[in-house]
């Protein structure tokens, strides 16, 4: 069996009870429905034509009328409801419901929770699953009034003016962008948008952006804006990124949680020397400061010696100020 | 030519839901298209167990049983009561909450599943529009590697042992856990258990256990209590948040746009010959902020208060040291 077999019965368990609540339904409409294409759909009512019940003539098999491009189902062989879901599939829909209706500002809390309520009569799961997912983000009452606004933005299709704080350059610029969504990962929330500097998609974080304003003009961004995909995390490896090897005393191990690290070995007395990629040495530079007596930094050197000048820098300037 | 196999079961599927009475494989291998193609008995029960397999998978609930006053084999039926979904309609606001539930999912463990639900929900009349515009779009991952393991502990309920990193003091040890859920939190994944070592409820950070999470003993032992509710126990094993404390802090001109986007500006003043603008500035986390503006080095000094600068200074002192320059 192939992977696209693997899913194939589900779907012929659906299609005829599906069908039977739509009748002269498109058939590209119910291949997009169930992912599919229309060939596809086609092939598998086909197969569903040859099944019935136990006698399999012709007032036995199951019957679909194709009229044009649409199709009806006229007998439906005792196969008039869905198969019930499964634990995984009520588990999977009730978790991302509960988490929804939990989750100020992201679905309508009282409709999430009708809908909560419908599907466990219907699949007949009254306990919750052991998976629980809170969404809620701790966030200053300033990225409140920002998530309004471009929220507001996209609900309405204008373009925004974002006055956005950049940490790896450690600048605040101006600019105008196109909103396409705004998304909440890992406990933040972004705002994907077609910025017009950069000329590409970009996701901004709500808590740095500094000032917005919804513009008159339409949100416009062009055709080949793709969506980012998040299956695999906000933010990829870039073959331009710098490696550096850093030494994590144990009270700076959240490092390796927090950063992007290639490799771990642990160490004696629970230090650990990890591979960290980073994008901008200024940048990194903050990060090893603040760091300072939990981390070594053994490569590569021109960061080992900002490093060591930054500091150096420092403390002279507050030694200055102690003997002024 | 051989009947599919789709074919062959969705026949299955109907000739079990159509009768009352059992049927016994042999009689199933008489009528339903398809088995006649096994050439020998054999054949045909390996080809029986292995679609039989196949349904339970799919949650097909498959009845085992005789009929009243008859000897022989058991015999295979399936009730239409536990087959079919529950009626079900959902107003088009509980319908746009569904499509962005089954969204949500960035996960090998749910996205299959969600969408299955989905496939379900639509066949059983629901129209559930994927394309709905939502103001935000939430994204969950389970990327630990230690996830799947936990999952299954939780569903099957069996008790786990992994090896479990705690930062402060540092120590890696063996722990045995009776999981009661796995919960995101913050953008975090917890394992939430009875803890069998210390003999408490524990609320465990996924990304510190080390190495493979091991479930022992069987499943159905680990029950969780009624009254625990996942989420608010993760949520109240957080530290509590600090008072909010103001530091006076002297900035270079042009310098430091991140400490001055969250300061007001209160002055100016040279020091060292260096312009710069003297700002205030409320911090709600004393120690990250200590980092944090050690971070930006000769371009920020602080004032006041001094617990604040010496722990700045500290940490600019240890971060020439692990430059390797001797302070």
């Amino acid at each position: 069996m192939n992977a696209s077999s693997a899913d194939r019965l589900p779907r012929l368990l659906a299609l005829v009870p599906y069908l039977l609540a739509r009748p002269g339904i498109p058939i590209d409409e119910a291949a997009a429905d169930f992912e599919v294409t229309p060939k596809q759909l086609r092939r598998d009512l086909e197969l569903l034509w040859m099944c019935g019940l136990p006698g399999y003539g012709p007032g036995d098999l199951i019957d679909l009328s194709f009229e044009g491009e649409t199709v009806t189902v006229t007998f439906d062989a005792g196969m008039s409801r869905p198969l019930r879901l499964t634990a995984a599939e009520a588990t999977a829909l009730l978790v991302a419901l509960r988490a929804l209706a939990e989750t100020p500002g992201v679905a309508d809390k009282a409709a999430v929770q009708r809908a909560v309520a419908k599907i466990e009569a219907a699949v007949g799961q009254a306990r919750p699953a052991g998976v629980a997912v809170g969404l809620a983000m701790r966030e200053a009452p300033e990225t409140t009034l920002v998530r309004d606004a471009v929220s507001a933005g996209v609900r309405r299709g204008r373009a925004l003016h974002l006055r956005y704080y950049t940490p790896s350059r450690d600048e605040v610029t101006d600019r105008v962008v196109d909103p396409m969504r705004v998304l909440l990962v890992e406990g933040r929330s972004y705002l994907e948008a077609w910025c017009r500097i950069a000329d590409g998609v970009r996701l901004f974080r709500l808590d740095r952006i500094d000032a917005v304003d919804v513009l008159d003009e339409p949100a416009a961004p062009p055709p080949h804006a793709e969506p980012t995909d998040t299956s695999e995390g906000l933010f990829r490896p870039d073959p331009s990124q710098r490696t550096a090897v850093l030494v994590l005393e144990p009270d700076a191990r959240w490092v390796a949680e927090y950063y992007p690290v290639d490799s771990l070995t642990e160490l004696a007395e629970g230090r650990a020397r990890v591979l960290m990629r980073y994008a901008d040495t200024a940048w990194m530079t903050r990060l090893l400061l603040g760091l300072g007596g939990e981390v070594h930094v053994e490569q590569p050197a021109e960061l080992v010696e900002a490093v060591a000048r930054r500091a150096e820098a420092a403390l002279r300037r507050a030694d200055h100020l102690l003997a002024t | 030519m051989a009947i599919a196999r789709a074919e062959r079961l969705v026949n299955l599927v109907l000739c079990l839901l159509s009768t009352r009475q059992y049927l016994t494989a042999e009689r199933i291998r008489a009528i339903v298209p398809g088995y006649a193609d096994a050439a020998t008995d054999e054949a045909f029960f390996r080809m029986f167990e292995r679609d039989k397999t196949e349904l339970r998978d799919l949650g097909v609930p498959l009845e085992i049983g005789r009929n009243a006053g008859v000897e022989g084999p058991d015999g295979y039926r399936i009730a239409r009561r536990d087959y079919e979904l529950g009626d079900i309609d959902l107003e088009p606001d509980e319908a746009a909450a569904v499509a962005l539930a089954a969204r949500l999912w960035d996960s090998p463990q749910f996205t299959g599943a969600a969408h299955g639900a989905l496939i379900k929900l639509r066949a059983a009349g629901v129209d559930v529009d994927q394309d709905v515009d939502v103001p935000v779009e939430p994204k969950v991952r389970t990327s630990e590697p230690a996830f799947p393991p936990l999952l299954a502990a939780v569903q099957e309920g069996r008790v786990v042992e992994f090896d479990y990193r705690r930062p402060v003091p540092v120590e890696v040890r063996r722990r045995t856990v009776e999981p009661w859920g796995v919960v995101a939190w913050r953008g975090r994944w917890y394992l939430v258990g009875h803890d069998r070592d210390r003999r408490a409820p524990r609320c465990f950070r996924l990304s510190r256990i080390v190495g493979e999470v091991v479930a022992s003993g069987k499943a159905g032992v680990v029950q969780r209590p009624d009254d625990v509710d996942l989420l608010s126990f993760v949520a109240r094993s957080e530290p509590p948040a600090q008072a909010v404390a103001t530091a006076k802090l002297w900035v270079a001109r042009g310098r430091a746009q991140g400490v001055r986007r969250r300061a007001r500006h209160v002055g100016e003043q040279e020091y060292d010959g260096v312009p710069g603008d003297l700002l205030e500035i409320d911090l709600r986390f004393p120690d990250s902020a200590a980092s944090w503006i050690a971070g930006f080095g000769p371009d920020v000094l602080v004032l006041e208060p001094d617990v604040l600068a010496k722990t700045v200074r500290e940490k600019l002192v240890g971060a020439l040291r692990g430059a390797g320059v001797r302070a």
